[in-house]
């Protein structure tokens, strides 16, 4: 069997999978950003043809589906802080594993407080 | 012997400050986005929830110009941001030229017509002009008619 090649400070670790989740989280924003640029612009064309796209939105799949986006957002833009302090604050660095956890919790915390709510919104529970 | 090939030309220092720049946008735009985005979300889903998403709803904020240059900046800067965003993607993981351009020019094509699209949708926006908006209660009292 292959020897598994030693483990670096950054390979498989949380420096590697931080990166990935932010590329990941940040192609699924972009492409929900053309395509809600794209349906926004439809209040210039009718109500009618906003409304009904929009409605689309309202059901349940995509409703969950919202909740994936969210999900990706607030992971995004916490790790993007994190990013940003690793670059220029002087202790990012040495910090940068438990900023990493700070931003799972906060981004965790965060869903906790937004899912219920949302899902009472796209299933018409009256709470 | 080891021979190593000669560069052909040196690298330019033009790209590198353009990439420095780059670089320096993603996290101030960044910085700005995490603000308009988190309480984009907060306003439309958390707030108002989305089954209350109609063009009465956005007829009723862009009445204000406070959210038009709030939605505004963000479409901006998210588009710019994202299509940035990409293009290190493609870079990254392309290896013929010819792909690696197409797929640039293809994002700033794609960013550039939705920001055009999307400023005049923001700045053109007049629900009074539509006459089926006569019958929606809740936007034509702000139609003065």
């Amino acid at each position: 069997m292959a020897k598994l090649p030693a483990g670096t400070l950054y390979r498989g670790k949380v420096g590697m999978w931080s990166w990935v989740l932010h590329r990941i989280t940040g192609v699924a924003i972009f492409f929900f950003l053309l395509v809600h640029t794209l349906d926004t612009a439809l209040v210039r064309v009718s109500p009618e043809a906003y409304d009904a796209v929009i409605n689309t939105y309202k059901t349940p799949i995509i409703g969950l589906g919202e909740l994936g986006l969210v999900a990706a957002i607030l992971f995004h833009g916490l790790n993007g802080i994190r990013v940003i302090l690793i670059d220029f604050w002087r202790k990012g660095a040495k910090y940068q594993n438990v900023m990493f956890w700070i931003v799972v919790v906060l981004a965790a915390l965060l869903f906790i407080g937004f899912a219920p709510r949302h899902l009472a919104h796209v299933f018409h529970w009256n709470v | 012997m080891v021979t190593i090939e000669t560069p052909r030309s040196p690298r330019s220092r033009k790209g590198a400050k353009w990439e420095k720049w780059g670089w320096l946008y993603m996290r101030a735009s960044g910085v700005v986005l995490l603000v308009l985005i988190f309480g984009h979300l907060f306003i439309n889903l958390f707030q108002n929830g989305i089954q209350a998403i109609t063009f009465a709803f956005v007829a009723g904020k862009w009445a204000d110009p406070f959210w038009k240059i709030w939605d505004g900046a963000m479409l901006w800067l998210a588009l710019i941001h994202g299509t940035n965003g990409m293009r290190t993607i493609a870079n990254d993981y392309t290896v013929r030229l010819g792909m690696r351009k197409f797929l640039n020019v293809t994002l700033w094509v794609v960013c550039f017509a939705l920001i055009i699209l999307g400023t005049l949708v923001i700045t053109t926006f007049d629900p009074c002009s539509d006459p089926s908006v006569n019958q929606i209660a809740d936007i034509s009292i702000h139609c003065g008619k």
